[in-house]
């Protein structure tokens, strides 16, 4: 096998080369080229299309700390760590799996056994100094506990604020007030999901 | 000379210098807002409204910055460099009419420092002589970019310069003065006196002239930031650059009062709507300085050179005699 099919570029049948003349070489091409270019008012086209625009004033500046751009639901920023709907209580179950799969290693958990001998996370931390927000522990978390969110302003004295559990963990009243968000990105549910759920085969 | 006059012409210098500081700073300001606006931007906006104050936070900023004087430098001619450039644009400021006459609590002022009878003659040289700060300032310095724009400064002067003295010869011709007020006169019937209509090619290659005289986008190539950092003002801090830059706004001012006077009839016939109208015309020139700044390209030294030596001077020339053979027939 040669290299030349990983080598031509021309995947579309419709390219076409641009048809450029050859640059004139002789002074009587070159003078002729110059007569036209100057009469030709390429200049005014140009000071045309800035004016026009200035004249439409339509502006694209977003004053940043003032106006943000609205960033997709998918976006990958610092994770947030989710309640259930219906007890209001932490979504983790502190399987692990995410501390597991995390490719920078920056995940630290530990779990104990509480009073009702369930298993409960008392400690959870992501180094987002080493986070490179690949995603995988939102998508391998069989709870959808963990997700990411839009928040993508940090600032603080240390990184050891980067970042604790109940920095993660949606607040309280966010919860009680129904307005916690569900992230929609990778490993989410899809909107189908409903119909695409099987009942557990129990029978045999 | 009686004192009357000497106060008069304190007066007149103090208000021009005063003025035309502040317009720079205001040039600054509507560069930025233009350029922006065409390039679907805002500019300034946070410094005051719509980032009006801009202005004087730069002021103050340049004022109380560090001067810095590096060590490779050659003290001496990097420190008089901007001041070379600001002084000159202003000295050139002398011999230009900037209002027709007028009468202010019984008093007539001619609001031209100077009426002197080598009038544009004197404002080219000024702005020639301008040239040396860029070129001092670039050689002084101790880095190759200052010294390849110092060297891109000598190249493009002797061009342009050649073009600006010759462009300028015919209207001259025709006028029979250098000065700039005798200039005015001659056009003052009306829009059909205006020497643009006599001397078309020489009020182009003016105008050309006047790019590369102020070192302006398309021939921005002395302190051309994409290729040579700040050219000349790499090395400049604080207020020696912001010097730099008043001279180089105020120029911008000073030439677009001059090409009207020069083709467009000026203050015409010296009421308040004709020195409205030279102050109509000097705003868009200067808008003109802006509005290409945002449209075209800068072209190479070579291609300027090419441009001046080539192209501009000939035709100059040409214009020179076809000019004379006419008035001597
Ligand atoms: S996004 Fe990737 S790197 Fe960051 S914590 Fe999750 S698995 Fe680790
Ligand atoms: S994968 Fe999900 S449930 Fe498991 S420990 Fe991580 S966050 Fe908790």
């Amino acid at each position: 096998m040669n290299n030349e099919q990983f080598n031509n570029r021309n995947v579309n049948d419709s390219y076409y080369l641009v048809d450029i003349k050859d640059y004139p070489t002789d002074g009587w091409g070159k003078f002729k080229r110059v007569v036209k270019r100057t009469f030709r008012g390429e200049l005014f086209v140009g000071l045309w299309v800035v004016l026009r625009e200035m004249i439409k004033f339509d502006i694209h500046t977003i004053q940043y700390p003032l106006e943000k751009m609205p960033i997709g639901p998918r976006y990958r920023a610092v994770h947030e760590m989710k309640r259930l709907w219906e007890s209001d209580t932490e979504r983790c179950i502190g399987c692990g799996l995410c501390e597991k799969i995390c490719i920078s290693d920056c995940i630290r958990m530990d779990t104990k056994i509480d009073e009702y001998s369930r298993k409960e996370v008392s400690q959870y931390t992501i180094n987002l100094g080493r986070c490179i927000f690949c995603g995988y522990c939102a998508e391998v978390c069989p709870e959808l506990a963990i997700t990411h969110g839009g928040e993508y302003e940090n600032a603080s004295e240390q990184r050891e604020h980067f970042i604790l559990y109940e920095d993660m963990l949606t607040p309280i009243d966010t919860m009680k007030a129904g307005k916690q968000l569900e992230f929609e990105g990778f490993g989410a549910i899809t909107p189908h999901e409903d119909e695409r759920m099987k009942k557990t085969p129990l029978a045999y | 000379m009686d004192t009357a006059y000497l106060i008069e012409t304190v007066i007149k210098v103090v208000v021009i210098l005063l003025v035309f500081s502040a317009l720079a700073g205001i040039g600054t300001y509507f560069e930025r807002k233009i350029l922006a606006f065409m390039q679907r931007r805002l500019g300034p906006m946070n410094v005051g409204p719509y980032g009006l104050l801009q202005v004087a936070a730069d002021g103050i900023k340049l004022f109380t910055k560090e001067d810095i004087i590096p060590t490779n430098v050659v003290a001496p001619i990097f420190k008089i460099a901007p001041v070379i450039t600001a002084a000159t644009a202003f000295m050139a400021a002398a011999a230009i009419p900037f209002l027709p006459q007028f009468t202010l609590f019984g008093y007539t002022v001619h609001p031209i420092v100077a009426d002197i009878n080598i009038g544009i003659l004197y404002i080219l040289g000024m702005m020639g002589v301008g040239l040396y700060g860029p070129l001092l300032g670039g050689m002084a310095s101790a880095n190759k970019f200052s010294l390849l724009s110092a060297a891109r400064g000598a190249a493009v002067f002797i061009s342009y310069e050649v073009v600006t003295g010759l462009s300028i010869l015919a209207p001259i011709m025709l006028v029979g003065s250098l000065s700039l007020v005798d200039f005015n006169e001659y056009q003052a019937g009306g829009i059909g006196n205006w020497i643009v209509w006599s001397q078309p090619l020489a009020f182009v290659l003016f105008w050309i002239a006047a790019f590369a005289e102020t070192g302006r986008t398309p021939f921005h190539l002395i302190a051309n930031d994409h290729e040579i950092i700040d050219g000349f003002g790499t090395e400049y801090s604080g207020m020696r650059w912001g010097l730099f830059a008043i001279g180089e706004y105020a120029n911008m001012f000073f030439l677009s009062f001059v090409i009207p006077l020069l083709f467009l009839g000026g203050y015409g016939d010296g009421t308040l709507l004709g020195a409205l109208g030279l102050l109509a015309k000097m705003a868009f020139f200067f808008f003109f300085f802006l509005w290409t700044r945002a449209a075209w390209p800068d072209v190479r030294p070579d291609q300027l050179m090419w441009l001046c030596w080539k192209v501009l001077m000939p035709l100059a020339v040409i214009n020179v005699v076809i000019t004379g053979f006419i008035m001597m027939f």
